[in-house]
């Protein structure tokens, strides 16, 4: 029987083009009609081919078959509208027409489209990550629980919460005006940011899946690059630091799941190709006047990627903590800028600085403090990586510190 | 040889039951592989997956959706194969990669009238 090999995620990603072309067609108001059809295709598929074998061209198929429930979804809806509800006296608020437009243009069109609608700033954060986990990536329920590291009801409500409120804003599928992309792209950009975290910083055991998080928000990020529209210099800075970040991904975990700090990491599993084009789209961001966060956070990555420890990397990172924290303030920037402040300066002076910061509750800087303190104050340094880890949250952070208590010992 | 058809019963109706596009890929992976393995064997007849919609029809002209929506059990699909008997069938059926999920199941029959002498 003849089986060609299926691309790896192969209904995962035609999963997001049926469904923002179908909500697009239907309305947001519809979207669970658009994810059934979705499902329901895939269901089909998975049956067929596994007994008869993959099809010439899967994609077609799955479009295909797509089309035709959709057709099938319309059929009855119009029947339902034209003939029963004008007697019942109910205004149709959308008929569309029957043709569903699965061109390449109309895909990448309505998923663009799609991207703005779901970052939407009427609601919340998470739900936004969960919606573009869900429709913009194609993620199953389980998975996306899986990588907020909680259970499939709490993560339907909130699908489920965010729907609704869109519903009630009455947010079309549509590209933002010129006049206010940027200010709709800040959303967008933010809502990939923190996707990538979650895969990069995520807790779940899942490597794989955190892999796939990372590669999603990459790619999400390419598609608004394509995109002329949506080109801007802070698009292609994001990319960037995306791509030198990842580079690294294979390197940070060893066998048994514990995490292996940058000084140890062997360099050679450092992906060389992702640093290039981290360099590639960093160029690309340094057009125009603006400087936006991304960009100083892409060129921090990018010294991370230089592990040789010169004082012209530390210099430099100082320089970008230090704008960065007068954009905008965090602790792990803070935390980060002390760092390399006492790369570049030396211990001393870092610690008066880390001293002033007090992040009390905050596992990462105790941490820190105690790594400013080895050497210095060896007892001090103990006492501060005892409470790095009386607050450590997994277990692979927790070895990680008490690798170190030992080896102060 | 005789032979035998299988039907496959599952959830197609509960929708939080439904698995992700991602693990869809994966089971129709493990489903190929199990069909490879009865047709390297000659013995794989064929088979067909079902749509989700369907209608039954009753006496009396009635017409309703299927496919059988009360049973949480309805029919993806069926394949046939040929076998020297109900064991054999049975022997074949063990690695179906189906009947690793909760509530699913296969249904062995023989096609009667059917006798092949060996």
């Amino acid at each position: 029987m003849q089986n060609n090999e299926l691309i790896p995620h192969l209904f995962r990603t035609e999963y997001r083009k049926i469904v923002s072309v179908l909500c697009k067609h239907f309305g947001f108001d519809q979207i669970e009609i658009a994810e059934d059809i979705a499902s329901e295709t895939f269901l089909v598929a998975a049956q067929t081919w596994g007994i008869e074998g993959n099809p010439p061209n899967p994609s077609a198929w799955l479009h295909f078959v797509a089309k035709n429930k959709a057709k099938n979804y319309l059929r009855r809806t119009a029947l339902f509208k034209n003939k029963i509800s004008p007697q019942l006296k109910l205004a149709p608020s959308h008929i569309p027409n029957d043709e569903i437009d699965l061109s390449p243009q109309n895909i990448n069109d309505s998923q663009l489209q799609m991207m703005f609608s779901v970052c939407h700033p009427s609601i919340a954060v998470e739900a936004q990550i969960g919606l573009s986990l869900r429709i913009l990536c194609g993620f199953g329920i389980e998975e996306i629980a899986d990588a907020f590291l909680t259970n499939k009801e709490t993560i339907n409500k909130r699908l489920f919460r965010a729907k609704e409120k869109l519903r009630e804003e009455k947010i079309n599928i549509e590209m933002p005006d010129a006049a206010i992309i940027d200010d709709r792209l800040s959303a967008v950009l933010r809502t990939i940011y923190l996707l990538f975290n979650e895969g990069y910083y995520s807790h779940s055991q899942n490597q794989t899946l955190r892999k796939d998080l990372c590669v999603e928000a990459m790619r999400l990020c390419t598609m608004l690059i394509e995109n002329t529209l949506t080109n801007r210099p802070q698009v292609n800075a994001l990319l960037s630091l995306m791509c030198f970040h990842a580079s690294r991904f294979d390197a940070r975990f060893n066998d048994n799941g514990e995490l292996i700090l940058y000084e140890e990491q062997d360099e050679n599993l450092w992906n060389a190709d992702l640093i290039s084009k981290g360099g590639y789209f960093l160029r690309c961001a340094s057009e125009g006047t603006a400087v936006s966060k991304y960009h100083l956070e892409a060129g921090i990555a990018f010294w991370n990627t230089q592990k040789a420890d010169t004082k012209e990397k530390w210099e430099n990172m100082l320089q970008l903590y230090n704008r960065l924290l007068q954009i905008e303030y965090s602790p792990v920037a803070a935390l980060n800028r002390t760092y390399a402040l006492s790369k570049a300066n030396g211990k001393r002076q870092a610690i008066v600085e880390a001293e002033s910061l007090n992040l009390s509750g905050n596992q990462f800087y105790y941490a820190l403090l105690g790594e400013l303190y080895t050497e210095i104050d060896n007892e001090k340094a103990i006492e501060n990586l005892n409470k790095a880890i009386s607050l450590a949250r997994t277990d692979a952070i927790k070895q990680s510190i008490q690798k170190k208590i030992d080896k102060l010992k | 040889m005789d032979e035998f058809i299988l039907f496959f019963r599952l959830d197609i109706i509960t929708k939080e039951k439904q698995p992700s596009p991602e693990q869809l890929q994966v089971y129709m992976k493990q489903y190929q592989d199990w069909i490879a393995g009865i047709a390297e064997q000659n013995k794989f007849l064929g088979g067909k997956g079902l749509s989700t919609e369907g209608k039954v029809m009753k006496s009396k002209g009635v017409i309703t959706d299927g496919p059988f929506a009360e049973l949480k059990e309805s029919i993806a699909g069926f394949i046939m194969v040929q076998a020297k008997d109900f064991d054999e069938a049975v022997a074949l059926t063990k690695s179906c990669p189906m009947l690793n999920g909760e509530g699913n199941s296969v249904e062995i029959r023989k096609v009667s009238g059917v006798h092949n002498q060996e």
